[in-house]
């Protein structure tokens, strides 16, 4: 029970108190890029949800079984960029093959996450918080759904940003930043709920 | 130098094993495109403009290289991609006449006025749901953009309020009529010599009131055309362009001068006797 519950408070404070677009501010381009319209914003959303928990599958024992023990740790960043990059083109390729439907929703996405930061972001904070393979698995889960929370909501802000009369000198990015600080702002307002989740 | 070593090793390991799996991977899990289908999709102008009726430029080359379409069916890439595409296929091309859009309307600023001022979302069609829009006119361009949005090489600009075709660079795609919520941008031959600038179905004294360059479906045209080929419908002027011998008879005896002169080469509408 108590390892179910310390699970659920994992997944919560990923997608809701750390969100990794709003509150530590990673995989900013993709969130501002291709949150334009809610289709995209949502296939956006569930490729990364999908790369990170590949990713983390991978990742996870390459740092365990293989970093730790020849002493590499420093090498950490640059064995996960490489891991990642090549494993996303794996995903690519097997997906064109054998499951074309959902290469052709997620495919023009893959490409993008090759190198996104909060990919990589996720597998080394994973590292850095100690956490054990089930984990890791369910804090990558936690924060692809934030990712795609944040990219959902955003992508409702903006079709009404297109909508409004904004002055000529704030139109496009400028914004587009407004708003997303005053969205990231909002989240701020869960950070205290973690601690009384099962309160 | 010994911590070098390893983490060279390791380091190299991990890229060789990526390296030697992404290379099984596209060798055992490629997909055999279809030679034909390739060799169709470079005929093709890739402006993915969807006038052929297909998603896009590899929708149609898909279709083509199945035998479901017509090689004449690209707009942008006219005859010279239909004959290369005939060639490909081994069938007959059967031409399609090179086509423009032209925008059927002349309520510039100066002519009409407008009923109301507009202040919402800037969408032809949102302030074409108010009250018919802003205009005098309520079958005339609003100008708000809708068209020019929407259009793949940007040949939509705006004068006097009233949207634009520049014909030299129109690809005759019809993305624009499609889009215009006023139906006044019309698809017509490239080598049209006349015609109408209007497209008000209002009775002429109505008409003519609302806007000084109306066609006020007098039937001058109609009765002075040698060959029949313009008919007043519902009010306004139609010319049968397969009938129109571009005499300019039409033009010539207009009273609002709302049928014009075209030279869509050189992208010029002259009033007759200007």
């Amino acid at each position: 029970m108590e390892t179910v519950k310390s699970l659920i408070v994992i997944l919560m404070s990923s997608v809701l108190v750390n969100n990794y677009v709003l509150s530590q501010f990673l995989g900013i381009c993709p969130f501002l890029g291709v949150s334009k319209k809610l289709d995209q914003a949502t296939g956006m959303g569930v490729a990364v949800t999908f790369v990170m928990l590949m990713a983390t599958a991978v990742t996870w024992p390459i740092q365990t079984y293989i970093l730790n023990n020849t002493g590499l740790e420093y090498m950490q960043t640059i064995v996960f960029i490489l891991v990642i990059a090549a494993l996303v083109q794996f995903t690519e390729i097997f997906l064109k093959k054998y499951i074309p439907a959902l290469h052709k929703s997620l495919g023009v996405y893959l490409p993008l996450i090759t190198t996104n930061c909060a990919v990589l972001g996720v597998t080394i904070n994973n590292m850095t918080d100690g956490y054990g393979f089930v984990e890791s698995l369910v804090s990558s889960l936690g924060c692809g759904l934030g990712f795609l929370l944040a990219m959902v909501l955003f992508s409702g802000i903006r079709s009404r940003i297109d909508e409004m009369n904004i002055p000529k000198a704030l139109r496009g990015l400028p914004v587009t930043l407004i708003a997303a600080s005053f969205l990231s702002l909002a989240f701020f307002g869960f950070a205290g709920i973690i601690d009384n989740l099962f309160a | 130098m010994f911590d070098i070593l390893i983490a060279l090793l390791v380091v190299g390991a991990v890229g060789l094993v990526a390296g030697i799996l992404l290379v099984l991977a596209s060798y055992f899990f490629r997909i055999e495109e279809e030679e034909k289908t390739k060799l169709i999709r470079e005929c093709l102008p890739g402006s993915n403009c969807g006038a052929c009726g297909y998603t896009g430029c590899d929708g149609y080359a898909k279709a083509l290289a199945l035998g479901e379409a017509e090689p004449h069916l690209c707009v942008p890439g006219a005859i010279a991609v239909a004959e290369k595409l005939s060639e490909i296929l081994g069938v007959e091309v059967k031409a399609s006449d090179p086509i423009v859009a032209f925008v059927g309307c002349n309520g510039t600023c100066e002519a009409t006025s407008k009923k109301a001022d507009y202040d919402g979302i800037d969408s032809c069609l949102a302030a074409s749901m108010l009250y018919g829009g802003p205009n005098a006119c309520r079958f005339g361009c609003i100008g708000c953009g809708d068209c020019s949005k929407v259009c793949p090489v940007d040949a939509i600009c705006f004068e006097d309020g009233i949207a634009r075709v520049d014909s030299r660079i129109c690809i005759g795609c019809g993305m624009c009529a499609k889009e215009c919520p006023k139906n006044i941008i019309a698809i017509i031959p490239r080598d049209a010599r006349v015609a109408v600038m209007c497209n008000s179905n209002d009775k002429g004294a109505v008409a003519r009131k609302n806007c000084k360059n109306a066609c006020i479906g007098c039937k001058k045209c109609e009765v002075n055309c040698p060959t029949n080929a313009i008919t007043v419908i519902d009010n306004l002027s139609v010319i049968d362009y397969g009938k129109c011998i571009a005499c300019g008879k039409c033009a010539e005896v207009c009273p609002t001068h709302c049928i014009k002169l075209t030279d869509f080469a050189a992208h010029s509408i002259i009033d007759y006797g200007k």
